[in-house]
């Protein structure tokens, strides 16, 4: 399968590439900056989410748990050693990895719900010794600050420079997963996920590619809690927690499971909803209740809308956005005409 | 050498016990789902929030006597389990497992956000006409509430055991459990006992929200309890009413007595840890569990 089914495609990828590239940091207003790093962010950890769920059928609940692996490990090396970021950043996603295959290793064993809930547990050990070991979280707030990320002296400090720090790092994650999917792996995983015994008989070895599905997804998860941390300034757990891994479900069901471009969707849609709903509740909430009150609708407001989509996205359209994407570009393609 | 504290010991089981039979009635709404339709749900934590909420908000807010929020709350999660099998759980008839999970997670999700919106987030004190004065039995204190809660739990465990193996409704449940295919080859309305399972779901949450909720305060921390259904069900067996009782007798005891020789070691926190890590062990030595039904899947 080529990268670019049809010559447009090419263009498009070109055009979207200067548009991030030059336009974007160019014309875009620091705060609006800051929400698009963040949306960057999640879309490398969605991407990995969506390896592991999307492609090969594998449940994680525990991927807040890995994040949060990557970042502590990223910034003990980085401020007990003094590791540079380009050292400290696949460190972090390579001990993700570890702890996400050892996690991983029930699922040679049991699945579905079974390990949907060996994972859970995952994420709850996790978080808990990380609270408890002082040694790993240094100290009782559980958190670590980072010094920014510095490149041959240049210190990457503001949102802009932030900016392209990370969008190197989303256009690596995602050309690697779009040509891991359809490599040799990727078809494996897709074979694993639609049926695991047809699979084992044509040849494929399950448990490899079981565990491969949640290294690599857990390393994507790694890099994703460092890059948050280096973002933040600090590395704290509370960043990844169950809640978080819950976040990235609902973005690969949001944008579609088993699509590249449907967990860029879900990522981007995910990290604006509850901007959004501030947005509005801010601009028409004060019409209708007291401004107490819509303090405390937001944060409740966002949650209901979460899970509703979630719902939604399942019960309607189990594709998602990336679904819907496809049904409008089909439809213009061959415009004005109906088929 | 320490003296070995023999009264320290006894209150940690008795205490463990009382808790993890309380434990019990809520994995046995668990256990009713899955036993009937086959689906997971993770929001088990926050119907029970749900219907503590429900009932705490009708005494509290509203004036109404303790009886009238209990029928409420009952009623309400009954109409609620019979909506939600029909607009979430019926159209994902037939899908791949994970989207059962995902879905109820998306549902704890909406839960955990319409109580606070709907009732205000603040805890809410819910009391029952019982005292709070310890009972004294020799050396062990044992609060009322938690007798209260594992008597209501035994008694509602054995009722449900008794409808599965000798109602009419029971045994037609246990045979849409078994095969759906079959179960309705011989004129069984799979639809309606998947709507009553939801519904007998209900019921045990809001009697988990009653007890639960007048022990700990109605707030949405009540839905955490919900995270020790797993360990609990696990170890016990996913489709085993006994295994629920079993279960819960094992993660009570084993947290309370980990959490009271380890806590002072590792300054707290082994209450939320050590349930886990006995699942671990239990999926990675009999993940059916105790009482569950053994399903030989090889792969």
């Amino acid at each position: 399968m080529a990268l670019y089914p049809l010559p447009i495609a090419r263009w498009t990828v070109a055009a979207i590439a200067i548009l991030m590239f030059v336009v974007l940091p160019l014309s875009v207003h620091e705060y609006y900056l800051s929400v698009v790093n963040l949306a960057s962010i999640a879309i490398v950890g969605a991407l990995g989410l969506n390896i592991l769920v999307g492609y090969t059928g594998q449940i994680s609940l525990g991927h807040g748990a890995f994040m949060s692996v990557g970042a502590y490990t990223a910034a003990n090396f980085a401020v007990r050693l003094g590791f540079p970021f380009w050292l400290s950043l696949p460190l972090g996603g390579l001990m993700a990895a570890l702890i996400g295959v050892i996690v991983g290793i029930p699922s040679l064993r049991i699945k579905g719900l079974y390990l949907a809930i060996a994972t859970l547990a995952g994420q709850l050990i996790i978080e808990w010794t990380i609270n408890h070991v002082t040694w790993i979280s240094g100290g009782m707030q559980a958190s670590i600050e980072v010094p920014r990320p510095e490149l041959f002296g240049f210190v990457i400090d503001t949102q802009r420079e932030m900016y392209f720090f990370v969008l190197i790092f989303v256009v690596l994650a995602i050309v690697a997963a779009m040509n891991l999917v359809r490599s040799r792996i990727g078809r494996a995983f897709i074979a694993v996920r639609d049926h695991d015994i047809a699979a084992e008989i044509i040849g494929i070895n399950i448990f490899r590619y079981k565990l491969l599905a949640f290294a690599i997804s857990s390393f994507y998860a790694g890099v994703t809690g460092v890059l948050y941390t280096y973002y933040l300034g600090v590395a704290t757990y509370e960043q990844f927690q169950i809640t978080t891994s819950i976040d990235y479900l609902a973005m690969i069901i949001i944008g579609g499971l088993g699509s590249v471009l449907g967990s860029i969707f879900g990522a981007i849609f995910v990290t604006l909803l509850p901007i959004l709903i501030r947005y509005a509740m801010e601009a028409f909430g004060g019409l209708l209740f007291s401004s107490a009150a819509v303090l405390n609708i937001i944060p409740n407001l966002r949650l209901i809308l979460f899970g509703a989509l979630i719902i939604f996205f399942l019960v309607v359209e189990p594709e998602g956005l990336s679904r819907l994407w496809r049904n409008i570009r089909n439809y213009f393609r061959v415009w004005p005409f109906a088929y | 050498m320490l003296e070995f504290d023999w009264q320290f010991f006894g209150l940690l089981i008795s205490n463990g016990a009382l808790i993890g039979l309380m434990y019990s009635l809520i994995a046995l709404g668990f256990v009713l789902v899955y036993k009937a339709t086959d689906a997971i749900n993770f929001a088990q934590g926050e119907f029970v929030f749900i219907a503590g909420l429900v009932i705490a908000a009708m005494v509290v807010l509203y004036g109404a006597p303790l009886w009238l929020a209990i029928v409420v709350g009952l009623v309400a999660m009954i109409a609620f389990g019979f909506g939600l099998e029909r607009v979430m759980l019926r159209p994902l008839i037939g899908r791949p497992i994970v989207a059962v999970i995902m879905a109820t997670i998306g549902l704890a999700a909406v839960l955990r956000g319409v109580g606070p919106l709907a009732w205000g987030a603040e805890t809410k004190a819910l009391r029952l006409p019982i005292s709070d004065d310890p009972l004294v039995l020799g050396p062990l204190f044992i609060p009322p509430i938690q007798l209260l809660g594992a008597s209501v739990s035994l008694l509602f465990l054995a009722s449900f055991g008794l409808f599965f193996f000798k109602s009419r409704k029971g045994i037609a449940m246990r045979a849409v459990a078994d095969s759906q295919q079959v179960a309705m080859a011989m004129g069984i309305n799979v639809e309606r006992y998947f709507a009553l399972a939801w519904a007998m779901t209900g019921v045990v949450s809001a009697l988990g929200g009653i007890i639960w909720g007048s022990m700990l305060g109605v707030d949405i921390q009540l839905s955490v309890v919900g995270l020790k259904v797993f360990p609990v069900v696990i170890l016990g067996g996913l489709d085993s009413i006994l295994g629920a009782i079993v279960g819960g007798l094992v993660i009570g005891l084993a947290e309370n007595i980990a959490a009271g020789y380890i806590d002072p070691l590792v300054g707290g926190g082994t209450k939320d840890f050590v349930p886990y890590l006995l699942m671990i062990l239990a999926l990675m030595v009999r993940p059916y569990g105790i009482f569950g039904r053994e399903t030989i899947e090889r792969i």
